[in-house]
């Protein structure tokens, strides 16, 4: 892999060689742990290693509570119930599972946010960033059918809200939306596949988790001072590495240890607290919740859904181009895609926002906007929320198409290190001996 | 004190505005306490025991509890009653014979090894899971910082249904409805069920409204949520033995890191 220089797995005995030239799996393995990894990441390069472990924990409980549970709307809510109930540890299995796409959600953003604060979208990181935005998608798609299974009040008027979004479409909104639920309305046919495609897309997840990887691997992590390595030689690019194993392995469990402190915290003393009550009340088609609500990890998304309220049309005519239902839609998933297209919307030459005086408002801005829009699609859209989430979506809009090009014109960036070296040797200075052989120090007595 | 005093207020403050958030449809909750509250809190079993004879003497005569087994009741972590006393108590109970030569319809005392049976009257809900389906006052701005304190709020939400009868009553449509200050809305159609004295406690225990209303809600939270003493041992445990794992892979990390992060500077020569 790879275009830094680095020590390659060599086979020494006869078993390895007659592996090696068969097939190269423990090179591969080798290299892949091995890999030369800039030595100043900061705290938040442990996300990576979070979401590959929460995908694991999500696959492995997963297929365990499968194993109990029947996808049929008439016993769906008995089913989860069931392993709540007389399923040995059906219940730690079940509460995992549940708080496991919190966990999901929340290292996600700290990931995605960490790509946008460094510049790790920046070529020629673009296909590492694309592909991870894919993934993104496709865990959105997968947690809302997830949450569709348990088959309570929100899940079932959760699911017929958002399968409403694709009616908005004109013309071929109502045939689409039909499709999806394999009938005019939301009933068995909708739980069965919902349940079929949360258990296929989490594979479809991992394999792009691998290929994520790959592309990382090939062009280099990211850093925080957005500096490349050097690779000239392996020995100039030892200085601005270290092998992935033992040390950012050892950080990142040491991270996620923390992590799964709190996690297990969450699920141990308050695994109810993220989720909704109403859905602990069976699915009936008959009676609508006061307030559906999505779950917290979508409502960002869903307020900028619910913030228009108005159509496109011709002014001064009643021509109606685009109407307020579909643009919301449009606005939804416009609002991922455009994170798509950043890579080539930041016009800047500097990659780390570190070095960027005028970028780090607009995206410390851009982070409360997130949290801002999240507490406004939580609320009803009553009184000022709407306004608020108007706001809001503009700025997420604005920041992608209107400041992330213009800044790279207007800001003057302040000096980045020459290499990572230089960055780490001013975070850890020597403590040279030879220090006192400059003369310059002054004898430390009490030493 | 002073929490309870100010989350008071602040569900006052909720109700006096009123229609800001008619739409959650918010009713007052009061914060009563409860022995199952907080990380290390387990069910109080007596009070479990006197639950459930406020449910089998009051509630069980329209609400059913169709997710609870009569073996449950003898749960060390619920209200461990004896073998003996649940059998009788499930022979009163009656559920659709499954016996060989049965006609559908046909009926037959319960056992042990069956469940509750479901609701008698149309209108009234399940009451298994009812304590984790409701919730208390989320705090200000709808932020959820009380829930993140003190727990939902389900069986403080029931309790405050039961003791918050207004005594008012209006018709409509031919039903009669009965004023709660807890109910969505304002009016509910389940007149008041409880009225104190409506059991006697062998051991003495008071009798009024509020602490029957009290026991049968928490009663109704180990019905929904009966592994909850497993799943705190669990969370603590959990959480000790990460614990540890962390600090240990804390100081390999320091180590680890140790020689690159402290060097001494290279030689001029160099």
């Amino acid at each position: 892999m790879g275009g830094i220089p680095h020590d390659h797995y060599e086979p020494k005995t006869k078993a390895e060689n007659w592996l090696h030239s068969r097939l190269p799996i423990v090179g591969l393995m080798y290299d892949t742990l091995m890999i030369p990894t800039p030595k100043n990441l900061n705290w938040m390069w442990i996300w990576g290693i979070v979401l590959t472990f929460t995908l694991v924990l999500q696959i492995v409980t997963g297929i365990i509570l499968v194993m109990h549970y029947t996808p049929h709307v008439d016993y769906a809510f008995q089913s989860v119930e069931h392993i709540m109930r007389n399923v040995n540890g059906g219940w730690a299995m079940r509460y995992f599972h549940m708080n496991g796409a919190s966990l999901f959600f929340v290292a996600v953003y700290a990931h995605i946010f960490r790509g946008l604060y460094y510049g790790s979208y920046k070529a020629p990181r673009e296909i590492t960033w694309i592909i991870g935005l894919i993934i993104f998608l496709l865990m959105m798609g997968t947690a809302f059918m997830g949450y569709v299974l348990p088959w309570g009040q929100m899940s079932f008027w959760g699911a017929t809200v958002i399968t409403g979004l694709f009616g908005a479409i004109p013309v071929i909104g109502e045939p689409i939306q039909t499709w999806l639920l394999g009938g005019p309305f939301v009933g068995n046919a909708t739980l069965n596949r919902f349940f079929s495609l949360h258990y296929l897309l989490p594979f479809l997840i991992l394999g792009l988790v691998i290929v994520h990887i790959w592309a990382f691997h090939t062009t280099g992590n990211n850093n925080p001072t957005g500096v490349e390595v050097r690779r000239e030689s392996k020995a100039v690019a030892e200085k601005d590495t270290v092998p992935f194993w033992p040390y950012y392995v050892i950080k990142d469990l040491f991270a996620l240890g923390i992590i799964m402190i709190v996690f297990v915290a969450i699920v141990g003393f308050m695994p109810n607290y993220l989720g909704h009550p109403d859905n602990y009340i069976p699915a009936n088609p008959l009676a609508t919740p006061a307030h559906i609500v999505p779950e917290w990890y979508f409502l960002p998304f869903y307020a900028m859904l619910r913030a228009i309220t108005f159509p496109i049309g011709i002014p001064f005519t009643d021509i109606v181009l685009i109407d307020a239902a579909f643009l919301g839609v449009v606005v939804m998933f416009g609002s991922i895609i455009i994170m798509a297209l950043a890579p080539w919307l930041d016009t800047s030459r500097v990659r780390s926002g570190r070095y960027r005086p005028m970028f780090k408002w607009a995206f410390w801005i851009l982070g409360v906007d997130f949290f801002v829009l999240m507490w406004a699609g939580a609320m009803p859209a009553e009184g000022i929320i709407p306004i608020i989430s108007l706001i809001g979506t503009v700025y997420w809009f604005a920041y992608f198409l209107v400041i992330l090009p213009l800044l790279g014109v207007i800001e003057k960036p302040l000096p980045q290190p020459a290499t990572i070296e230089e960055d780490f040797d001013a975070a850890h200075p020597y403590e040279s001996p030879s220090a006192s052989t400059g003369g310059a120090a002054a004898p430390t007595p009490a030493e | 004190m002073i929490v309870k005093t100010l989350r008071n207020a602040a569900a006052a403050l909720v109700l006096a505005t009123g229609g800001a958030m008619a739409a959650g449809g918010a009713g007052y909750v009061e914060d009563y306490d409860f022995a199952h509250e907080g990380p290390f809190g387990t069910y109080d079993r007596a009070q479990l025991q006197r639950g459930f004879e406020v449910y089998n003497n009051v509630c069980s005569s329209c609400h059913g509890l169709e997710l609870v087994y009569f073996r449950n009741l003898m749960e060390d972590s619920g209200p461990g009653l004896p073998q003996a006393y649940v059998e009788k108590v499930a022979s009163f109970y009656f559920v659709p014979d499954d016996s060989l030569g049965a006609f559908p319809g046909d009926e037959r005392e319960a056992k042990i090894s069956d469940r509750f049976p479901g609701s008698s009257m149309e209108n009234a809900p399940d009451l298994s899971l009812m304590a984790k389906a409701r919730a208390g006052f989320s705090g200000p701005y709808g932020l959820g910082i009380n829930q993140l304190l003190f727990g939902m709020g389900g069986p403080e939400y029931i309790a405050s249904l039961l003791t918050h009868y207004t005594g008012s009553e209006k018709e409509e449509a031919g039903t009669l409805f009965y004023g709660n200050e807890t109910y969505p809305g304002g009016y509910i159609a389940m007149a008041p069920p409880l009225w104190g004295d409506d059991v006697v406690f062998e051991d003495g225990s008071p009798t009024d409204l509020e602490s029957l209303s009290i026991d049968v809600a928490a009663f109704l939270m180990w019905t929904a949520e009966p592994k909850l003493v497993q799943r705190k041992q669990m969370g603590l445990i959990g959480v000790l033995m990460l614990s540890i794992l962390t600090v240990l892979l804390y100081f390999t990390n320091k180590k680890l890191w140790y020689p690159i992060k402290h060097r001494n500077a290279p030689t001029p020569a160099e």
